[in-house]
C-alpha cells in the first residue's frame, strides 16, 4: 500500500512485524492445518493401504499392508463410480447455466424496479437460501411423490402425468431442488455487484439514447462479470459435492443408487462396505477433480479477460 | 401498458410463485393430521390442528427435537463466531503486514476456498476417529471454526478499510499490536465481520455431510441430521411423516426470519468479495 515513509523509518514499521503477523495468523493456520491439510494427507496415506487377510479362507485376522495405487485403479475401474462422475458432469453442464441465467435475469430486472418492489421480490427469491439443503430436499420430495403432491395432482388433472422420480426425470428433479436453493443467493451476489457500478455510467448511457435492454446487455452485464465468475466457480464446486439431495430423495425412488454421485459412492464405500481405504482413494480423486475444474475454470476466464484487453 | 412491461411482471410473478410455493405448501401441510397430509388437496387447509402437531414434534422421543435445535444453535453460533474472529485476524495480518511467507499463506487460503468441503468430510472423519474426536461436539465444532473464504473477504476488506495512518498513529502512541487489533481494527472491520459470521452461521446451520459422518449419538445431532432420521424411519412409523413436516417447518423459521431481516446488510457485505474477485 503506502510505499515510502518520509520519516525515514523504512519498511519496518514495528520492532517485530513478522512476529505480530504470525501471531494473528496462528489460530487460523493451526486449525487450517488440522482440518484441511492433515486430513488430506492422512486420506492420501490411507488410500495407499489395503487389508490383507490371512488364513486359508481369508477369515483369519486381517493386517494392513501397502497397496500402492491399487485402490485408485480399483476405483477407476468401478463403472458405477465413473457413472457418478458422468452424471454429475451432465448435471452441472445443465444446472449451472440454467441457474446463473435465471439469477442474472432476475438481478437485471430487479435493478430496474422501484425500491419497494425490488426489496419485496428480492426477499422472496432469497428466502430458499435460508432453507437447509436437506430440508429443501425433504420438502420437494413430498412435492414429487404422487399421492401427497399437489403438483402431481394438478398436472394429472390437466392430463399430464409427470414422473418426477422416474429414471429419466429424477436427475432433473434434483437439479430443480439445487436451482431452487441457490438462485436467490447468486442473484444477490450479482445485484450487489450491479449496485457498485457508478450511477454516472447509466446517466451517460441514457443521454446517448441507450434503451433499457442495451444498458443491461452492453453495460451492466460486462460489469457484473466478476460476480458471475465468483458464482460460476462456487456453482461448479457445489455440483461436484452433490450429496444431501440425492441421499434424501433415495428412499423415494429406486432410480437413485447408492453410488449416484461420487460423494455418495465414497460415503457408501466407507460406511456400508467398510472399505475405508477405497473410500479414501475415492475422496482424493473427487478433491483432485474438483480442484482441477475450479482452477481450470478460473484460469480459462482469466485468460479470456487478458485476451480481451 | 407496454407488452414488454407485462412480460417482465409475468416473469417476476412466476419466479415469486416458484420460490414461495414449496414454503407455502410446508406451512399448510404442517397444520394437517397424518390422514389429511395424504388424503386432502396439498395447497389448502383441512382440519387444522397446528398446536397439536407442533407439540407432538417437541415431545416425541423424549423431546429430542429440543436437543437438535439447541445443537444447531450451538454449532452455528459458537463455530460461526470463532471462525469470524480467526478469519478476521488472519485476513488483517495478510493485509497490513509484509512478512516472509505471506504469499504462500494466501495461496493456501485460496486453495482452501476452492476445495470442496464435502470431499474433505470423509478424510476428516478418518483422522478424527483415529484421534478419538469422532462422535463428540468437537467433531462438528472444530471444522466449523475454519473459514478460508472469510479470510479472503477480510483481507480484501482490511486493505480497503483499515487506514495505515491510524495504525501508525496508534503505534506512535505506544499501543501494542494486539491492543490495536482489539480496539481499532475490530471496530473498523465490523461490516466484514457481520458478513463472514452470517455466511459461516448459515453454512454450519445447513451443513449435513459433516455431522452425518461424524456423529452417531442422535442427542448430538443438529436439526438437519435429526429431521432426515425421522424422514428415513417414516416408512415404518407413519406418524413420523407428519412430524418430519412439522419439524421442517419449525427448523426453517429462525433462518427464514434472519434472511428477511438481514438481506440488506448482507447485500452490502457481499460486494466486498466480488469486487476484486
Amino acid at each position: 500500500m503506502s510505499s515510502t515513509n518520509p520519516a525515514g523509518g523504512g519498511p519496518r514499521r514495528t520492532a517485530r512485524p513478522d512476529r505480530a503477523a504470525w501471531g494473528f495468523l496462528l489460530p487460523f493456520v493451526a486449525l487450517f492445518l488440522f482440518v484441511f491439510v492433515i486430513p488430506l494427507g492422512y486420506a492420501i496415506y490411507e488410500s495407499l493401504l489395503k487389508p490383507i487377510r490371512s488364513g486359508s479362507l481369508g477369515l483369519g485376522p486381517a493386517t494392513v499392508g501397502f497397496a500402492g495405487l491399487d485402490n485408485y485403479t480399483l476405483a477407476l475401474q468401478q463403472s458405477d463410480f465413473l457413472d457418478g462422475f458422468g452424471r454429475v458432469l451432465l448435471f452441472g453442464i445443465v444446472q449451472v447455466p440454467v441457474m446463473l441465467l435465471l439469477a442474472t435475469t432476475l438481478a437485471l430486472v430487479l435493478d430496474t424496479l422501484s425500491q419497494r418492489w425490488a426489496g419485496i421480490l428480492r426477499a422472496a427469491y432469497f428466502l430458499p437460501y435460508g432453507v437447509p439443503g436437506v430440508i429443501a430436499s425433504i420438502l420437494w420430495g413430498f412435492l414429487y411423490v404422487p399421492g401427497v403432491s399437489p403438483l402431481v395432482d394438478l398436472l394429472g388433472r390437466a392430463g399430464l402425468a409427470p414422473d418426477f422420480l422416474g429414471y429419466h426425470g429424477v436427475l432433473w428433479s434434483i437439479a430443480n431442488i439445487v436451482i431452487w436453493e441457490f438462485t436467490g443467493y447468486n442473484m444477490l451476489v450479482i445485484v450487489a455487484q450491479l449496485k457498485s457500478i457508478p450511477q454516472e455510467l447509466y446517466e451517460a448511457a441514457r443521454i446517448d439514447g441507450a434503451s433499457a435492454w442495451q444498458t443491461a446487455v452492453r453495460i451492466k452485464l460486462p460489469l457484473a462479470r466478476p460476480a458471475l465468475v465468483l458464482t460460476g466457480v462456487f456453482s461448479i464446486i457445489g455440483t461436484l459435492q452433490l450429496f444431501a439431495e440425492p441421499l434424501v430423495i433415495k428412499p423415494l425412488t429406486s432410480t437413485v443408487t447408492s453410488s449416484y454421485t461420487p460423494n455418495l459412492a465414497a460415503y457408501n464405500e466407507a460406511f456400508s462396505n467398510n472399505n475405508i481405504y477405497l473410500a479414501a482413494a475415492e475422496s482424493v480423486i473427487l478433491a483432485l477433480v474438483a480442484s482441477v475444474l475450479s482452477f481450470g475454470f478460473l484460469s480459462l476466464v482469466n485468460r479470456k479477460e487478458r485476451g480481451a484487453r | 401498458m407496454k407488452p414488454s412491461r407485462i412480460l417482465v411482471i409475468a416473469l417476476l410473478a412466476v419466479a415469486a410463485l416458484y420460490f414461495l410455493l414449496p414454503v407455502y405448501w410446508l406451512v399448510v401441510a404442517s397444520t394437517k393430521s397424518s390422514a389429511g397430509l395424504f388424503g386432502s388437496f396439498g395447497l389448502w387447509f383441512s382440519d387444522p390442528q397446528w398446536l397439536h402437531n407442533l407439540s407432538q414434534v417437541f415431545s416425541y422421543n423424549d423431546s429430542v427435537f429440543w436437543n437438535w435445535t439447541w445443537n444447531s444453535f450451538l454449532y452455528a453460533g459458537v463455530g460461526g463466531a470463532l471462525a469470524t474472529l480467526f478469519a478476521c485476524a488472519a485476513g488483517y495480518a495478510l493485509a497490513v503486514y509484509r512478512f516472509r511467507g505471506r504469499e504462500a499463506v494466501f495461496k493456501v487460503v485460496l486453495a482452501g476456498v476452492l476445495l470442496p468441503s464435502t470431499a474433505l468430510a470423509l478424510p476428516l472423519y478418518l483422522l478424527f476417529s483415529k484421534v478419538g474426536l469422532a462422535n463428540t461436539y468437537w467433531a462438528v465444532l472444530i471444522p466449523s471454526m475454519v473459514s478460508p473464504f472469510g479470510v479472503f473477504l477480510c483481507r480484501i476488506y482490511a486493505e480497503a478499510a483499515v487506514p495505515m495512518e491510524m495504525l501508525e498513529a496508534a503505534r506512535v502512541d505506544g499501543a501494542g499490536e494486539l491492543r490495536i487489533f482489539n480496539t481499532l481494527v475490530l471496530r473498523t472491520m465490523t461490516p466484514a465481520l457481520v458478513t463472514v459470521f452470517l455466511f459461516q452461521f448459515v453454512g454450519i446451520w445447513n451443513n449435513y455431510f459433516l455431522p452425518l459422518v461424524m456423529l452417531s449419538d442422535d442427542r448430538k445431532y443438529p436439526l438437519t441430521l435429526g429431521l432426515t432420521t425421522w424422514q428415513s424411519q417414516a416408512e415404518r412409523y407413519p406418524e413420523l411423516y407428519q412430524l418430519t413436516v412439522g419439524g421442517a417447518f419449525l427448523s426453517i423459521l429462525p433462518l427464514a426470519a434472519a434472511m428477511l431481516v438481514l438481506q440488506r446488510y448482507w447485500r452490502s457485505g457481499l460486494t466486498q468479495g466480488s469486487v476484486k474477485g
